[in-house]
């Protein structure tokens, strides 16, 4: 044991020497997730965004609540029904000391959707609707598109801008900072995976200066062991801080926690495609017809669930209720929507009108380790269910399995499942994404219910979001994208909303992080008090 | 001895293939990569761009075969999620992992035999039940709760070592070390300890049973007769009498230090193997689980065959060429 003491001795003193060293300037961070690459276009993921957005501005920047503010484009109007024109900020450098110019738009517009290794392309943001981006001069761009398309701005915000000089070369020369020259606040120091991602501040930044003059962020997956860092001082600000020590924490006097609820809601798919669905059967076993198809069926099950329990005994107060898809705030959202209430009378009526007075007996499927607290939401909601006549089983397996399993591969290879969990975040910031994705009636040649998961399908929807996606005026489309919203979510019951997450981070006393609805963790958002 | 090694790495050489085919086919049945990868928002187009990229649209017996085709020219693929060779990630984590586990090794060695010497000795005295009693909650409590438990005492409210992660690395013999920088060894204490810990428990167990069993043996009575000093029987004599089960374990155990070592690796983010295969296991990297797999596969064996060259040495009654028939 002599031997543990004295190393533990000699730590300690090591230790005490190294404090002093410490920078004021510099920020540690303990990151719940890693990027996979810091090559911008290689991998459409939100912990590869959130590293790329301290590297790399965009042409349009969105702040901590989504909305769209300038970046390297100081500003963008539509100048005829299909042509967009976005004037460049001018005397912007690369970290390397090259200028900006529209060369480097339009190049990394295509390496955005050409990228040969890219795992989850940037297509749909840089040629969606059949973008064709024209140099005007060194800094106007303009933007055609064969219809009118006015979600431009917005899938502008998406793509990052890189420097002409990349050309030809790829994620290898990224990631070990050959090539890793943006214009954003922060420039790449180096990057060893699974161990530490070091940034220092871009002295010539063209917007506000951060604060922060070098970046330490840690990659720590083990929630407690995050906290933990935090506790012992080894990091100074952590994110995706867990619901189950949120009160604890609150009441720590060294910490100070940032919440802000985000674009993700969780909701439930219903199969609303198959007769007989797989997991729907009578009260003696037998196959009965698909109820699910049927919408006092879908609404009774969300009068059933009582989302104000869910908040408060599994999410531990952690989380608003949902009746639509983006919480308050967000564009084109509907201010008639709000969250079913808790009616378990209204819904046993609502059953027995659709004809099941005895219910049903189903199974609800959803993953445990991809949202927050998903596998005991599922076993809350399958208890409710239950009160009120749908006896149903709770199933939850790893995000590995369940997202194959629950995969829409259109009416032909519907999800093995019939009634799941499921949440989605909206990366633009307003309600088109989740529509076309969730809601849409599934069509390959358009893109369309790509993550239609139950095969809703609603004509009149379809055609609102068809002209709500064309129309440039900002009112009129907000107003026709409220109304598919109606439609879909109000009228159809095609998805059932449950909640929006919100997210926490925890900083040691002293310094306080804006939380952002994007639930991006970015070291130019820590402040001090 | 040649001829020993030389079967023995030939037959290494199947067991390699035999297992790789065995994980290829087992993590194509579980989930699918494309699912776990893509955005949300991604289209039916994206989607089957992606699944041919990664050569997924092939049925798995052609997969299969466009693998063993790669491993015979030394490629054992990319990986699906950092689109860089599966071999090359691995290699990178090995130094961490290895430091960590040679450092649990010596902690194991260092504290468990002479406790485990100790106590055979007198194994009626009050410290050698102490140290009975102590081992036995080496082996029953978990790891992570212990982990934990040393991040909380060390770390949180203590403060004398750091939580988590790896200290400053330096290079030594042309890889990355961080046990001979004072950051890197403060780093180093805990997780080696939480790894140790069953380890040295073991060892204490296996030490002292084979102390009490040499102990009695006529040639420990003779040599004592002989008037040799206590210090010379038990460090000479009866050291080297015990050693043979110790070797055999540790060499074994070590090879599991290395290959999953998950645990600890995931409590202190310790940038090695463990926290690596656990990562791809989650995110479906099927290439660097089998190409992971197939390294601890070939550790394994090499590890044995240096366990079994090692006790001819401690032992000269076992003779290598023996185990041939």
């Amino acid at each position: 044991m002599h031997f543990c003491k004295s190393l533990a001795a000699a730590s300690v003193a090591a230790v005490s020497l190294m404090a002093p060293a410490a920078f004021a300037q510099t920020l540690t961070i303990g990151l719940g997730t890693e990027p996979t690459s810091i090559d911008p276009h290689y991998h459409n993921l939100g912990p590869n965004n959130q590293i790329a957005a301290h590297i790399f501005s965009r042409l349009v920047e969105q702040d901590h609540l989504q909305r769209l503010t300038p970046g390297l484009a100081l500003s963008w109007k539509a100048i005829d029904d299909t042509t967009w024109e976005f004037k460049l900020r001018k005397g912007v450098k690369f970290h390397d000391g090259s200028d900006f110019d529209a060369d480097d738009v339009l190049f990394s517009m295509d390496r955005g959707a050409n990228h040969p290794n890219a795992k989850a392309s940037f297509k749909l943001y840089s040629h969606g609707g059949g973008k064709e981006f024209i140099k005007v001069d060194s800094h106007t761009v303009h933007v055609k598109t064969p219809k009118p398309y006015p979600l431009m701005a917005t899938d502008l915000s998406n793509v990052h801008i890189v420097s002409s000089g990349a050309k030809g070369k790829w994620e290898g020369e990224f990631n070990n900072g050959n090539q890793t020259f943006g214009t954003g606040p922060y420039k790449f120091v180096k990057w060893v995976k699974g161990e530490v991602l070091e940034f220092e501040r871009n002295e010539a930044y063209w917007g506000d200066k951060p604060h922060w003059q070098k970046v330490i962020i840690k990659p720590i997956k083990s929630s407690p062991s995050r906290l933990a860092a935090l506790l012992a001082g080894d990091v100074d600000f952590i994110d995706q801080v867990p619901t189950v020590d949120v009160a604890k924490l609150k009441k720590n006097a060294k910490i100070s926690l940032s919440q802000g609820v985000s674009n993700r809601v969780i909701y439930l798919h219903l199969d609303q495609h198959r007769d007989p669905t797989p997991f729907a059967k009578g009260q003696d076993g037998k196959d009965i017809k698909n109820p699910f198809k049927d919408v006092r069926v879908r609404r009774a099950i969300s009068k059933a669930i009582s989302r104000d329990l869910i908040i408060d005994r599994v999410m531990e107060g952690v989380a608003i209720k949902a009746g639509q898809l983006l919480p308050d705030g967000f564009f084109g959202r509907s201010d008639k929507l709000k969250p079913e209430a808790y009616d378990p009378e209204g819904a046993k009526k609502l059953l027995a009108e659709a004809g099941y007075p005895n219910g049903f007996v189903t199974t609800l499927h959803g993953p445990n380790d991809r949202y927050i607290n998903d596998a005991k939401i599922v076993e809350a909601i399958a208890q409710m269910l239950t009160r009120v006549g749908i006896k149903t089983t709770p199933d939850t397996m790893p995000k590995s399995v369940y997202f194959k399993r629950a995969k829409n591969n259109g009416p032909k290879k519907p999800p093995e499942f019939s009634f799941i969990l499921v949440g989605w975040g909206s990366g633009t910031g307003e309600p088109s994404s989740p529509l076309r994705s969730l809601l849409a009636t599934y069509n390959k040649e358009k893109g369309w219910g790509a993550a239609n998961r139950g095969l809703h399908s609603n004509p009149k929807m379809d055609e609102v979001l068809e002209k709500a996606l064309a129309s440039v005026g900002d009112d009129k489309r907000a107003a026709l994208l409220a109304q598919a919203t109606e439609i879909a979510i109000g009228e159809d019951v095609g998805i059932i909303p449950l909640h929006y997450q919100v997210n926490t981070w925890a900083a040691k006393k002293g310094l306080k992080y804006q939380a952002r609805t994007d639930e991006r963790t970015v070291a130019f958002g820590v402040k001090p008090e | 001895m040649t001829v020993f090694i030389i079967r023995r790495l030939m037959q290494s050489v199947i067991v390699v293939l035999v297992m790789s085919f065995i994980v290829f086919v087992g993590v194509n049945i579980v989930g699918d990569p494309v699912e776990m990868m893509i955005s949300d928002e991604a289209t039916q187009e994206e989607r089957e761009k992606v699944i041919k990229s990664m050569g997924l649209d092939q049925p798995w017996h052609v997969q299969y075969g466009h693998f063993v085709q790669g491993v015979a020219q030394g490629d054992l693929g990319k990986s699906f999620v950092y689109g860089e060779p599966a071999l090359k990630i691995i290699v990178q984590r090995i130094p961490a992992t290895f430091e960590l586990a040679l450092a649990a090794l010596v902690m194991a060695v260092v504290i468990g035999i002479p406790l485990g010497v100790y106590s055979g000795l007198k194994p009626d005295g009050r410290l050698s039940k102490a140290i009975m009693a102590g081992s036995i909650l080496g082996f029953s409590l978990p790891t992570f709760w212990v982990g934990l438990m040393f991040i909380m005492v060390f770390a949180v409210m203590l403060g004398w070592l750091p939580s988590t992660g790896r200290g400053d690395a330096v290079p030594f013999l042309g890889i990355d070390v961080s046990f001979l920088t004072m950051d890197g060894l403060s780093h180093l204490f805990l997780p080696a300890l939480n790894l140790a810990l069953f380890k040295i428990s073991m060892v204490i167990r296996l030490a002292r049973a084979g102390t009490r069993e040499v102990a009695l043996q006529d040639y420990i009575k003779f040599a004592r007769a002989k008037g040799l000093s206590m210090r010379r029987v038990v460090l000479v004599h009866l050291m080297k009498n015990i050693m043979i089960p110790v070797v055999t374990v540790l060499g074994l155990e070590f090879g599991g230090l290395i290959a999953f070592s998950v645990v600890t690796e995931t409590v202190f983010a310790w940038p090695g193997m463990g926290k690596l295969i656990i990562d791809s296991i989650q995110s479906l990297d099927r290439p660097v689980i089998v190409a992971y797999l197939m390294i601890t596969v070939l550790i394994f064996v090499i590890i044995n065959l240096v366990v079994d060259v090692l006790y001819s040495i401690l032992d000269p009654r076992v003779r290598l060429q023996d185990v041939k028939s």
